[in-house]
């Protein structure tokens, strides 16, 4: 089934995820949310796709959940909504997602950015938790990722006040890797994503694997975890031909093996 | 705030020039209430509207702006405390980001004095052309407050530090010959000649690749402060975006077709 509220386009070797509901600011409704996991699951199972970038529109990324969804809502209904399981499935992605985020990322729309691996944002970029103000809190891992990518005490100021931070302290906080002129995200986020993705396909994901589930792991398990992918990538034809293409000083041709 | 009709602020569009002028010529355009929030939605719309391709800034009647309106913070003060701190917040420093983050070339055409936050709002515009009635007064420490409105930050990287805090300490008049001088502006022109002059400028900014000239500011603003291997970044980066209006194309075009480029500013 064609998706409606994203759009979705593969460029060489990178998958792109537009979120497209310009009438809403991006707000992430159930519908959209599902047409997302759907996409990213097809680039996960596409061996053509080696890395993929999420973004939005040039005047915001997205505007969060969708309140109008969310406002007549019980407990069980929230508690039981499949939402979380979506919200996963973002996270548990195993190719190299990376954001680029032009104007607002609010609420769900930071959480987004939180699930991806990599940030590019424009100079105007706002970022914020600002569920506090309608009476609830963060639901899609802001408070667990805030405060791993940019401490404890900013992660609070953030979600207790609800108030947006700048590209500029997003970046000095860690929380985005790289402010560029607005125009120029989209164009950044892929250069970096195909960088990515022209490197040895098995060894991108393992390094992945390793570090998004080494940080929650106690240093010794994360090491014991790290040295047995390490081992295992020597298992591979790309392990090989890299090497003997860095000896024989050309570029190495992965074949994702 | 969106309404057409402004009482503080006159707002007029001309081939592509957003004029907006101060309007409270008798008290020398102080800034009232008022007035500030309808310049900040008047740059919110000359910001925003795509057929602008150049703002341009001035002051009605004698005076450019005389910055904060004393009277009104009086009558403030009677009926209880305020707090000058929030009052920048939402009075000031929104109108000095919105013309210093703007997408276009802002002009300010000052017709006469410009003290206290007016001056900042006229050192915030890109280009300023000054009528010889023109003078500038960092008046702050005249009462005892600081600098505001983005003044620390303009002044010094406009004139250098040394002249900067002189003028801030001794918050003396600087007459428009001695602006000139220090490079406050870029030019003084007669009087009677500063609406036509401000006129011609605009136009020439006006029918200009306007994406170029916006990506050309931000990275002139970047380099303020940053590395110069930043900033070589920096440029990489707004060049790509450059490459590809329809304005680098004509321009290319018209260069190698030997006639003048038809820019339309997308």
């Amino acid at each position: 089934m064609e998706p409606k509220n994203i759009i979705v386009e593969k460029r060489g070797k990178v998958g792109i995820i537009t979120l497209n509901r310009p009438a809403v600011k991006n707000a992430l409704n159930t519908q959209l949310m599902q047409e997302l996991v759907d996409a990213l699951k097809n680039f996960e199972q596409d061996s053509d796709v080696n890395a993929v970038v999420i973004t939005g529109s040039s005047q915001f990324f997205s505007s969060g959940a969708d309140i109008r969804e969310m406002a007549e809502k019980g407990v069980s209904e929230t508690y039981l909504s499949g939402l979380s399981e979506y919200w996963q499935s973002v996270a548990h992605f195993k190719k190299p997602l990376i954001a680029a985020v032009n104007g607002y990322a609010y609420g769900g729309g930071l959480e987004l950015v939180m699930a991806c691996d990599i940030v590019v944002c424009s100079e105007d970029a706002k970022f914020a938790q600002p569920e506090i103000k309608l009476g609830i809190m963060p639901g899609a891992g802001g408070t667990q990722r805030l405060p791993r990518i940019v401490g404890k005490h900013r992660a609070l100021e953030m979600i207790l006040t609800g108030e947006p931070i700048s590209a500029q302290e997003a970046y000095m906080l860690g929380l985005v890797n790289k402010v560029v002129p607005q125009d120029a995200v989209k164009d950044e986020a892929l250069r970096i994503a195909e960088l990515i993705a022209e490197k040895a396909p098995v060894a991108v994901r393992a390094a992945k694997e390793a570090v998004v589930k080494g940080l929650d792991m106690g240093v010794e398990e994360g090491l014991a975890f790290e040295r047995s992918l390490f081992s295992l990538l020597f298992g591979t034809q790309d392990q090989k031909e890299g090497m003997k293409a860095f000896i024989e000083k050309r570029k190495p041709e992965f074949k994702g093996r | 705030m969106t309404k057409l009709e402004y009482h503080n602020v006159l707002y007029s569009i001309e081939e592509g020039i957003a004029t907006i002028t101060l309007n409270r010529p008798n008290v020398l355009n102080a800034v009232n209430n008022q007035m500030s929030e309808e310049l900040q939605a008047a740059l919110k719309r000359a910001n925003e509207d795509t057929n602008v391709r150049v703002i341009v800034l001035t002051g009605a009647g004698r005076g450019f702006c005389a910055g904060e309106d004393l009277s009104e913070l009086l009558e403030e003060r009677k009926s209880g405390n305020v707090d000058l701190r929030k009052r920048l917040v939402w009075k000031y420093n929104p109108i000095v980001t919105q013309i210093w983050n703007s997408t276009k070339p802002t002009v300010c055409s000052i017709n006469g004095v410009a003290a206290g936050a007016g001056a900042s709002f006229a050192l915030a515009c890109d280009i300023k052309i000054a009528s010889e009635k023109a003078s500038f007064v960092m008046a702050f420490t005249r009462v005892g407050l600081v600098p505001d409105s983005g003044m620390s930050f303009l002044l010094p990287r406009l004139i250098g530090y040394t002249r900067a805090i002189e003028a801030i300490y001794l918050a003396d008049t600087i007459d428009a010959k001695k602006a000139e001088a220090l490079g406050l502006v870029n030019r003084v022109v007669p009087h009677e000649e500063l609406e036509s002059q401000t006129k011609e400028l605009a136009k020439r900014l006006a029918t200009g690749p306007t994406k170029a000239f916006a990506l050309a500011k931000r990275a002139l603003i970047f380099g303020l402060s940053h590395t110069l291997e930043e900033t070589l970044e920096y440029e990489s980066l707004t060049q790509g975006v450059a490459a590809k209006t329809q304005d680098h194309i004509e321009g290319v075009s018209a260069f190698i077709e030997k006639r003048k480029p038809n820019f339309t500013g997308r």
